[in-house]
């Protein structure tokens, strides 16, 4: 591992009385698959939204490349090569797939300023946007409008969006809630394909999943980081068995 | 100083419509999230009622006993026919929606009311003047409409505050799902909520009328008005409203008494009047402008919103 | 690309062809009443026009977008009345001002979301109603009669019917075409993404309130234009130009036509002024069914004049 991407130091998030993230320090290896695994209700969308600028933590900071972004808009923490995905489908719902994908790829080429000619007929948006369909296997699908995609092509397409943004660094907020086994499948075979090129955060219910992806976990319960480590080393620890494998289901 | 106090009193005056106006408005929005711009209509039917069924029994205090139960049923009858299906719509919908509404009122007041408007001539008991304080006589009416406003508040704030059906409001407004869950009857207690706020909009509309005339299109300027203040407040906060409404009320009032005497110091009054009348009516426009710019939600912003 | 002959195309084509031709019907027939309520609808149809980019196409829920009708006319009078007529002159400011204007409100309202939205722009527009109540050099409440129409040094000559009407048209016709290339561009495609998913813009990297600002402002300019030719055609402007129904009758148009449609608008304008001088012709208290009318429409007609169209179009 080449050092350090992502980092939070001392996150802490407080709706009213309650502790959603409680001091969180987190370091995210460049090029890791880093799983984020824990009970429902652990603040693992929480910590996601700090991380992506959604929401501004209570105190602590985030730092990318050693920069800290911790006040960095949404859009300005995207330049800087971060990209997430929705646990929620969050797409344009009246275009396209290629339109979804074309508009995160014009994000990334320059302003868009640009009055006159016909954002259909650009090559520089339709070729890139093309790509990332078919890396994700949307490809046959693109003149499909966006809200008559099935829930799968959904969570395909919230990928295709990340990705055309050209991310160094890509938070994967339950890419496969609300799947089949064969498109988690598809989606596993995927991610694996990404990893090799990307840096990702992943949150995942699927503890197979998970598993066979992972190159390090950490587990949150009660918006507490209590162990990080190897997949192996966190089957066996005790603490996270106590307090989450130990609790009969990994739901 | 004797002016001024006269001023702060003619402001708690207006506020106090506001308020009872604002409620109604801010209480529909909070809990079915409705824009009613018919709001003001509601107002306006208030004060032709209570004309109406004064000229009927000749008595003030009997047309405006029975135009608040005609109010009430008006109201019920409005979100039963036309608004209940506008609930789950988006607010531009319901924007135009009632804006038809408000064509409609007004037209169909025109053709049973008639153009010329009403007025309601003041009950002896009330046309005398109270005597404040040496030299600051005060009309016996306004005083009442004062007198009525803050019961009405108190009363309004008792009902969501301690009671049951203040309670599911309350829980409606947070939590619609919840209240749901609970077993409320969700359709009749919007009913109820909306007829409610009728009732209290058409008793600014009659306490207002014998000061003004009863007229078409007298609802929309105050709707206007209504709406500042409950952006101000935090849409769907009562308390809010209530602390809006008194801002509104003595800022218009002062601004409008004083404005012209400030800028006759400036520029000849002809123009000084004219300007003020402009200017002290944008008063609370730039106030809100203002309080939206520091606080995007209003002053009280309503949890879960 | 190639035009195909849908109905949506069709209809358009039928429609701006008896725009172009109602003229030569009306100096046929010698009824010049009925060029400048084709005037009229032009105009007003080049206001909910600019109207539809920002609130069909970009979500934005102005209730104020008559102020820069007001705007644009108060500019012609008061230049006017100081004996400046030279269109040169009078529309570039009025724009200008307009589109000013637009960027002070806009800068502050797109700040608000939903409701309070809707109601800061009311608020904004009806601030500017009260200045025009203000103006008490320039008739105050009671408007300003202008001492003449603007003048272009011969042609067009706005004080000719047809000519005015020529120009309008072509004026709308030129919105029109500017809407068109405005929203099939890269930035249109922004505005619609800030309408469908704003925060999901943010998130793939566009900082959107300059762009929704941007439309805004194109909006307000146009609307501006369209002040500059109803004080023209009226030969009068006034604080009710801006009154805040003035707004709402705007929305109606967008929404009735149809919004996001390029053409929503001109169906929407014709409709409504159409339906006015239909229904008050019949009886004086034509908004009471036309009150009723837009409830309907809200409950039934989604999509407007365009989406039924549209829908027609589909089933074939």
């Amino acid at each position: 591992m080449t050092g350090t991407i992502l980092s939070t130091n001392g996150l802490i998030k407080r709706f009213g009385g309650l502790l959603a993230t409680d001091n969180v320090s987190l370091e995210i290896a460049t090029g890791e698959l880093h799983a984020i695994i824990g009970p429902n209700g652990a603040g693992k969308t929480t910590l996601i939204r700090q991380l992506s600028g959604e929401m501004r933590p209570t105190a602590g900071s985030v730092m990318l490349d050693g920069q800290d972004i911790t006040a960095a808009p949404m859009h300005r923490r995207s330049h800087m090569g971060l990209a997430r995905s929705y646990q929620i489908t969050s797409i344009f719902p009246d275009m396209t797939a290629r339109e979804n994908v074309a508009l995160a790829v014009q994000a990334h080429d320059g302003h868009s300023f640009r009055f006159w000619a016909p954002a259909a007929d650009d090559a520089r948006l339709a070729g890139p946007a093309l790509a990332a369909l078919d890396q994700v296997g949307l490809g046959a699908r693109a003149d499909i409008p966006a809200s008559a995609l099935s829930h799968g092509e959904h969570r395909q397409l919230e990928i295709a969006m990340a990705l055309a943004t050209r991310p160094r660094l890509l938070l994967l907020d339950e890419p496969m809630a609300g799947m089949g086994p064969d498109e988690s499948a598809r989606m596993v075979a995927l991610l694996k394909t990404l990893k090799r090129s990307l840096t990702i955060v992943l949150i995942e219910h699927d503890m197979d999943a998970v598993f066979q992806l992972a190159d390090r976990l950490t587990v949150l319960v009660y918006g507490r980081a209590i162990a990080t480590g190897t997949p192996e080393a966190i089957r066996v620890n005790r603490e996270v068995r106590q307090a989450y494998l130990g609790d009969g289901h990994g739901g | 100083m004797i002016l001024f106090i006269e001023q702060i009193l003619n402001g708690v005056q207006i506020g106090l419509l506001l308020f009872l106006l604002a409620a109604g408005l801010t209480l529909v929005f909070g809990i079915m999230d409705l824009v009613n711009l018919a709001h003001g209509s509601l107002y306006m039917m208030g004060a032709y009622f209570a004309a109406v069924l004064t000229k009927l029994t000749g008595s003030f205090f009997l047309g405006a006993l029975l135009a608040l139960p005609a109010a009430l049923l008006l109201g019920i009858v409005v979100e039963v026919v036309a608004l209940r299906s506008l609930y789950s719509r988006d607010h531009l919908d319901q924007v135009l929606a009632t804006f038809g509404l408000i064509l409609f009122f007004n037209e169909a007041a025109q053709l049973v009311f008639g153009v010329a408007g009403m007025t309601i001539p003041l009950p002896e008991a009330l046309q005398g003047q109270i005597q404040i304080m040496p030299g600051l006589p005060y009309p016996t009416y306004r005083f009442v409409v004062v007198a009525v406003g803050l019961a009405c508040a108190l009363s309004l704030y008792w009902l969501v505050v301690r009671t049951r059906v203040g309670m599911l409001i309350r829980a409606g407004a947070s939590n619609r799902e919840m209240a749901g869950a609970l077993g409320v009857n969700i359709a009749r207690l919007y009913t109820l909520v909306f007829g409610l706020g009728a009732a209290l909009a058409a008793l600014a509309g009659l306490m207002a009328a014998p000061i003004t005339t009863v007229r078409v299109g007298m609802g929309e300027n105050i709707l206007i008005l209504a709406f500042v203040v409950i952006v101000i407040g935090g849409i769907g906060s009562v308390r809010g409203a209530f602390v809006a409404a008194f801002l509104v009320g003595l800022l218009d009032t002062v601004g409008r008494a004083f404005l012209p005497d400030i800028l006759t110091l400036f520029i000849n009054p002809i123009q000084a009047a004219s300007l003020a009348q402009g200017l002290s009516s944008m008063l609370i426009y730039i106030l809100m402008a203002l309080v939206l710019v520091v606080r995007p939600a209003g002053l009280f912003p309503a949890p879960g919103r | 690309m190639a035009i195909k002959p849908t109905p949506t195309v069709a209809v358009a084509t039928i429609v701006l062809a008896g725009f172009a031709l109602l003229p030569v019907y009306a100096v046929l027939a010698g009824d010049s009443f009925v060029l400048s309520l084709g005037t009229r609808i032009l105009v007003m149809a080049l206001a909910a026009a600019s109207l539809n980019l920002i609130l069909g196409y970009g979500g934005m829920v102005s209730f104020g977008h008559a102020a820069y009708l007001g705007v644009g006319g108060y500019v012609v009078g008061i230049m006017a009345y100081h004996g400046v007529t030279s269109a040169w002159v009078q529309w570039p400011v009025a724009i200008l001002l307009s589109a000013a204007v637009a960027l002070f409100i806009g800068a502050l309202s797109l700040r608000t979301r939903g409701l309070y939205f809707i109601m800061i722009t009311l608020a904004f527009a009806q601030m500017i109603y009260y200045v025009g109540v203000g103006l008490y050099d320039y008739g105050g409440d009671d408007g300003l009669t202008l001492n003449a129409r603007s003048d272009f040094g011969g042609f067009p000559s706005l004080d000719d019917r047809p000519q005015f009407y020529y120009l309008c048209f072509i004026l709308l016709v030129a919105a029109l075409y500017l809407m068109k290339r405005l929203v099939g561009s890269r930035f249109g495609q922004v505005i619609r993404g800030a309408k469908s998913n704003d925060p999901r813009m943010h998130a793939i990297g566009f900082p959107t309130m300059r762009y929704r600002l941007t439309a805004f402002v194109i909006a307000g300019a146009v609307c501006g234009l369209a002040g500059v030719l109803l004080a023209n055609q009226a030969d009068f402007v006034s604080p009710a130009t801006m009154h805040w129904t003035r707004s709402g009758d705007l929305i109606v148009m967008v929404v009735l036509g149809g919004m996001g449609s390029l053409m929503g608008p001109v169906y929407g304008a014709l409709t409504v002024l159409a339906l006015e001088e239909s229904l008050s012709s019949l009886t004086h208290y034509w908004k009471i069914i036309f009150g009723p009318f837009l409830v309907l429409v809200v409950l039934f007609g989604k999509g407007g004049i365009a989406g039924l169209i549209a829908r027609w179009e589909r089933r074939k």
